[in-house]
């Protein structure tokens, strides 16, 4: 057995870890795994040429872009702000529960491409969750505000994968059933997809239990508590605001 | 029939317009860096299948080349000052939601015509592809609801979308990148190799450890692989079918189904599941890229826990 091919893998975990540009450190990776399995040059470029070209479906979602940047030219993002801001209880945490609650029926439904962090997270889950942990905290300094976004988008990654393999027909599933297929084992996508139900409420509750929590630590330090709030001034923590380089 | 090409068509016409929006940004430095990258990409969706393997893999390397070398970088142009967005949101107010819903309401209620009419019968749509092409006319329909009714400049369209798309900027292709990383992977034999090397060292005569033994390499191999489509067919080979559902007779619904969802807890925890986890990031704006994971550890480890509990208390009853 050739175990050399194992380096590639350490070279993209080092590459991640000293923050290389990810590209870069995907394409030197795919190379060197290619060489030392054995493959010549012209194929491993070939292979990598074809994967790429195989997968452009992956990018298509970006076609949502000039509707949602023309939408923000005409003030969304305060709009969805102005929105949450006029809800009475509406907190943080209650609001991504609910966007977490529905984003689980719908992948459950199959409707996994109904939301999204382009379609829905910018737009409009990560402004509203901005503007409710404003009105408990106060003005939110860029650590907080980061932590209230990070979490909006890892509330809609969360409702997606322990939504979807409930639905019968989703490609995971299917993919269950062949590989267990080809060992002898027959299993019907009915049989598969009952047993993501428990996993799917230990997800809701876990994560909404975090949720809340998130709720009370913002609601620990309300506005000018904070020493380090009252060093620095705060702009508001518009998603997409020039200055917030990633 | 309306299949993926289509949409490869109108995704190339999307990313030459970037290209074009970043050329007209006098702000950015790099302006032109930006422009080849888009336009490389265009031309990736629109002639793909005729550049042949290697050719592709050139344009990869170009690509990687422009964003590796710190080629692009991104303008400070704002078309709208806070203050104007904000008269602007006063103004139209919650109507603005409706171009932004009318995406989402038509895949939704696309899907469910398609999947649950007579349509269905017609053949109209590539059946593979349907939620992806009612996306697509769901941006259709918006953008022209939305010129019909705001009357932006004619080419604002263009300047919004490359202003977004710049400032994603090389985290947009690395989803894509990823996935040949992975046929590459593939090629070399390393599921294999993995596989072995687990099932080398399986217990004996513990169901417990052999299960977590089950749960906890689906999530490293998922976390190498970015996904867990990768990772269920290997460790199924290596410890599932062989070990706990012939040896030990544990249910293959539970296991299979459980299995796949141990994996989803990796995919929350490493960078290779860029599009979740990377791309986010640099869409959202936040100065960590790895905001989004650090986000997920504390839900995805206690749900590895209740899934490895569910594995071993529900497949072996």
């Amino acid at each position: 057995m050739n175990y050399w091919p194992l380096l590639g893998i350490a070279l993209v975990v080092l590459g991640f870890a000293l923050r290389f540009n990810p590209l870069l450190v995907v394409a030197v990776a795919a190379i060197v795994t290619g060489l030392l399995g054995g493959l010549q040059f012209v194929k491993v470029l070939g292979t990598l040429g074809h994967g790429f070209n195989e997968n452009r479906y992956v990018s298509i979602i970006w076609i949502i872009l000039p509707v949602v940047g023309l939408l923000e030219r005409y003030g969304l993002q305060e709009r969805a702000r102005a929105l949450i801001a006029g809800i009475r209880g509406a907190t943080t945490g209650r609001l991504l529960i609910v966007y977490l609650a529905f984003r689980q029926i719908l992948s459950a439904l199959g409707l996994t491409s109904v939301a999204g962090h382009a379609q829905t997270v910018r737009p409009l889950v990560a402004p509203m969750a901005i503007a409710a942990a404003e009105r408990a905290h106060g003005e939110l300094d860029e650590d907080t505000a980061e932590r209230v976004k990070a979490m909006s988008a890892a509330t809609d990654n969360i409702g997606l994968f322990f939504g979807e393999d409930i639905f019968l027909a989703i490609a995971s599933i299917l993919l269950i059933q062949g590989s267990l297929a080809s060992f002898g084992i027959q299993l019907t996508p009915f049989q598969l997809s009952v047993w993501a139900i428990p996993t799917a409420i230990c997800a809701f509750l876990i994560h909404s239990t975090r949720l809340l929590l998130l709720d009370r630590a913002l609601a620990r330090h309300p506005r000018g508590s904070e020493a380090s709030a009252a060093l620095e001034p705060n702009r508001p923590p518009r998603i997409g605001g020039n200055g917030e380089q990633a | 029939m309306i299949d993926l090409h289509w949409l490869y068509v109108l995704a190339g016409a999307v990313f030459a317009g970037f290209s074009v929006g970043s050329a007209r940004d006098e702000t950015n430095p790099k302006r032109w860096g930006n422009a080849a990258f888009w336009l490389l990409l265009a031309a990736s969706f629109w002639f793909g299948d005729f550049f042949g393997d290697v050719g592709n893999g050139l344009l990869v390397l170009a690509l990687v080349a422009i964003a590796g070398f710190h080629l692009i970088g991104r303008g400070s142009k704002e078309s709208a000052t806070p203050a104007e967005r904000q008269r602007s949101s006063d103004r139209y107010g919650n109507r603005l939601f409706l171009p932004a819903l009318l995406i989402p309401f038509t895949a939704f209620v696309g899907t469910l015509a398609f999947n649950y009419t007579p349509l269905k019968g017609f053949n109209l749509i590539d059946p593979k592809a349907v939620t992806l092409v009612l996306l697509g006319c769901g941006v259709i329909i918006a953008l022209i609801v939305s010129y019909l009714w705001l009357r932006p400049p004619s080419l604002a369209s263009l300047d919004e979308g490359s202003r977004l798309a710049n400032a994603i900027g090389w985290a947009m292709v690395l989803p894509q990148m990823l996935a040949s990383l992975g046929v590459i992977f593939a090629a070399a034999g390393l599921g294999t190799t993995i596989g072995a090397m687990i099932g080398a060292i399986i217990p004996h005569g513990s169901i417990f450890l052999a299960v977590l033994l089950f749960a906890l390499g689906m999530v490293a191999f998922t976390m190498i692989m970015g996904n867990a489509f990768a990772a269920f067919p290997v460790m199924a080979a290596a410890i599932g079918v062989p070990v706990l559902i012939h040896q030990d007779g544990g249910n293959p619904a539970v296991i299979g189904a459980v299995g796949m969802l141990a994996g989803f807890c990796g995919t929350l925890m490493t960078p290779m599941a860029a599009n979740f986890n990377i791309v986010p990031a640099a869409l959202l704006e936040l100065r960590n890229q790895y905001g989004v994971i650090k986000a997920q550890v504390p839900t995805a480890i206690p749900l590895l826990i209740a899934n490895i509990l569910i594995l071993y208390f529900a497949a072996f009853r």
